[in-house]
């Protein structure tokens, strides 16, 4: 028998307001972990994901959408530009390098990149099997699109028109899996990359151009028109899908092609200052950079956090009355007790002390089951959606931060004991006993 | 004497201060105190165990002065020396019949008698475990007894312990208190007017108003 322990039963002994005051209590914290979690890993994923890439050239319209898809890959991308106009960009001699990327189209809703070998050294992966892509419609599976989708090396699959599940398919041409990356927590696990010229000739089968459809071993399911456009293409050109792919730059092309956009990054630091407005201004592209539209999303979901956390505080502070309360009304009840354990021989501390222990394990008692509920409803959210910006989160990282929810359960549990404390510690024993 | 008082004295305050005769005890020795209500029974009860301090006079359990005794090493004292019966057992309800003893051991630093054999004597060994709440009103009254001498005090002092026990308990009460004070060689101090214990303790003190 010690105050921990005495405390512990006075708890137990009143499981319903105990359960309540903790419960109240953990809604609050859970919210503050939940924000705590969100903010930070979104922040560092984010950072991450937009490591070496300077600026994103993309189709005109919102700087910010136009981040989001071609870099995180979540947000639909603006359109497409010309190739003839990026291959312009990129001989600027204010750049140092620059990746296209062609989108489109999605595998299961997880998006097939058409891209470079750049991408790959981007973002510095390595493979748990096989290799990059050398010919069209081979694919490299980024870590969670391959356990996902349940694909192998050597598998094959078609992929569907838009970057969300439901268009139509692709079905005239059946992608491989010619590799598969290891896991790296960035925005390429969740991605299928493969060749800019595979994501071109996936929408060349409207059957105008140089795909050679005839060459596929799967069976066409299409008309005879179909296949007569076929075979005039095949007279006139070589079949492109037996030539390597472009592993760095832009890939070659005798037409009119289209890109979605580019990453870019600078020669130097002038760059900065005369790129964007450059290509804003005398393209019909536009330029934004990660950075910048980073710190606007931040500043945007930053409103949100607050009103969040706003509330996280008022049900904090709403816990704390409650539990002042709940000891308050509890003491009031023993203070025949209090005065039997200063007859059994307790000193006037060791009824404050046992006080404080009341309130503060009840306050721990919240914290652990705030923190908790916290990562379990994270984790509930991360699992029911799959595919959407969530995902990002990992709901099991323990942050340091998350002391500081134990900090805050500690304060309000002393708080909340201080006056029942003090009632304690001025509780005359004799006026007490002689009561009746 | 194990148990002295001199010339003890109290004031309530606004109110005329009451006289106290003196009492001498030694151990084993049983003492009634006697009085009407309001005569100040329970105030003597209080001044002996040190939960008020005498504006006049002194009590000496065992060769030390209570009225030199300050703050925690008076409620240390107490704990270790005094056991208390009071009227109702106030027996602390969160708590098993054993831990209510245990408790009296912690707060007291003491390891007097072992609470098992002691509930073993008082018959209550088949309650040890169960939840104070499920007691009747002749068994929570006895573990408060056993409360009271957990810790093997030297003075026991008991306040109207039988008032709310029928016949059979309260002479039963009366003669644990007796023999088990008697074995550990404790004054015994009892305030009552219950005509049932007076035939019990032949010494006998009768308080007066002044």
């Amino acid at each position: 028998m010690n105050l921990l322990t005495l405390s512990w039963k006075y708890l137990s002994f009143r499981p319903l307001s105990t359960g309540l005051n903790a419960i109240l209590l953990a809604f609050g914290l859970a919210i503050i972990t939940v924000l705590l979690l969100v903010q930070h890993q979104f922040e560092q994923k984010m950072t991450r994901d937009a490591a070496g890439i300077d600026l994103v050239v993309g189709a005109k319209g919102s700087p910010l959408q136009l981040i989001l898809a071609s870099v995180y890959h979540i947000d639909f991308p603006t359109g497409n530009i010309k190739m003839e106009e990026a291959q312009r960009i990129s001989r600027n001699r204010l750049v140092k390098q620059v990746i296209p990327l062609a989108m489109g189209d999605n595998m299961q809703g997880f998006r097939i990149v058409g891209t470079n070998h750049d991408y790959l050294s981007l973002y510095e992966v390595s493979f748990t099997a096989g290799k990059t892509w050398e010919f069209p419609f081979e694919v490299t599976l980024g870590a969670s699109a391959a356990q996902a989708l349940g694909l192998k090396l050597g598998d094959t699959f078609t992929g569907s028109h838009g970057i969300s599940v439901g268009s139509h398919d692709h079905d005239q041409q059946q992608f491989k899996v010619t590799g598969i990356l290891a896991p790296t927590g960035k925005v390429v696990d969740r991605l299928v990359l493969t060749s800019i010229e595979s994501v071109w000739y996936t929408h060349d089968e409207q059957g105008e151009e140089s795909i050679a459809t005839e060459e596929v071993e799967m069976p066409l399911e299409e008309g005879t028109s179909h296949e007569e456009e076929v075979h005039d293409a095949h007279s006139a050109f070589m079949d492109p899908l037996k030539v390597p792919v472009a592993a760095q730059g832009f890939p070659t092309s005798n037409q009119e092609r289209e890109v979605t956009s580019l990453l870019l990054r600078y020669r130097n630091p002038m760059a900065a200052i005369q790129l964007p407005q450059m290509i804003n201004s005398a393209t019909s592209m536009q330029a934004a950079s990660p950075a910048f539209e980073l710190a606007r999303l931040f500043e945007l979901l930053g409103v949100g956090i607050s009103l969040l956390q706003g509330l996280a505080i008022a049900l904090v502070i709403i816990a704390g009355l409650s539990i002042f309360i709940a000891l308050y009304n509890s003491l009031k009840e023993r203070k025949y007790d209090l005065a039997i354990l200063r007859t059994l021989g307790a000193s006037r501390l060791q009824l404050v002390t046992l006080v404080f222990l009341e309130g503060i394990s009840l306050t721990t008692l919240g914290a652990l089951l705030g923190i908790a509920l916290g990562h379990g409803f994270l984790a509930i959210v991360v699992e029911l959606t799959a595919q959407e910006v969530v995902t990002l989160v990992d709901p099991w990282v323990f942050l340091p931060e998350e002391g500081l929810i134990f900090g805050y359960a500690l304060a309000v549990g002393m708080l909340a004991s201080l006056i029942p404390a003090w009632s304690a510690y001025q509780t005359s024993i004799a006026k007490q006993l002689t009561k009746t | 004497m194990l148990l002295q008082t001199t010339s003890l004295r109290f004031a309530y305050p606004g109110q005329a201060p009451i006289s106290f005769p003196d009492i001498s005890l030694a151990g084993g020795e049983a003492l009634l105190l006697l009085g009407q209500s309001g005569s100040g029974k329970t105030t003597l009860l209080n001044l002996l165990s040190g939960l008020l301090t005498p504006s006049q006079g002194s009590v000496v359990l065992d060769g030390v002065n209570l009225s030199a005794l300050k703050g925690h090493r008076l409620d240390l004292f107490r704990g270790q020396h005094i056991g208390i019966v009071f009227q109702k057992p106030h027996l602390i309800t969160a708590l098993s019949v054993k831990q209510n003893l245990e408790l009296a051991q912690f707060f007291g630093k003491k390891k007097g008698l072992a609470p098992s054999d002691l509930l073993q004597d008082l018959g209550l060994a088949a309650k040890a475990t169960a939840a104070v709440g499920t007691l009747s009103e002749g068994e929570a009254q006895r573990v408060s007894i056993a409360r009271a001498l957990v810790n093997s005090p030297k003075l026991i002092l008991a306040d109207e312990p039988t008032s709310s026990l029928d016949d059979l308990h309260a002479q039963r009460v009366v003669q644990l208190l007796k023999s088990q004070a008697a074995k550990i060689g404790a004054a015994l101090v009892i305030v009552t007017h219950d005509q049932r214990v007076k035939s019990e303790v032949s010494q006998v003190l009768e308080v007066k108003s002044a």
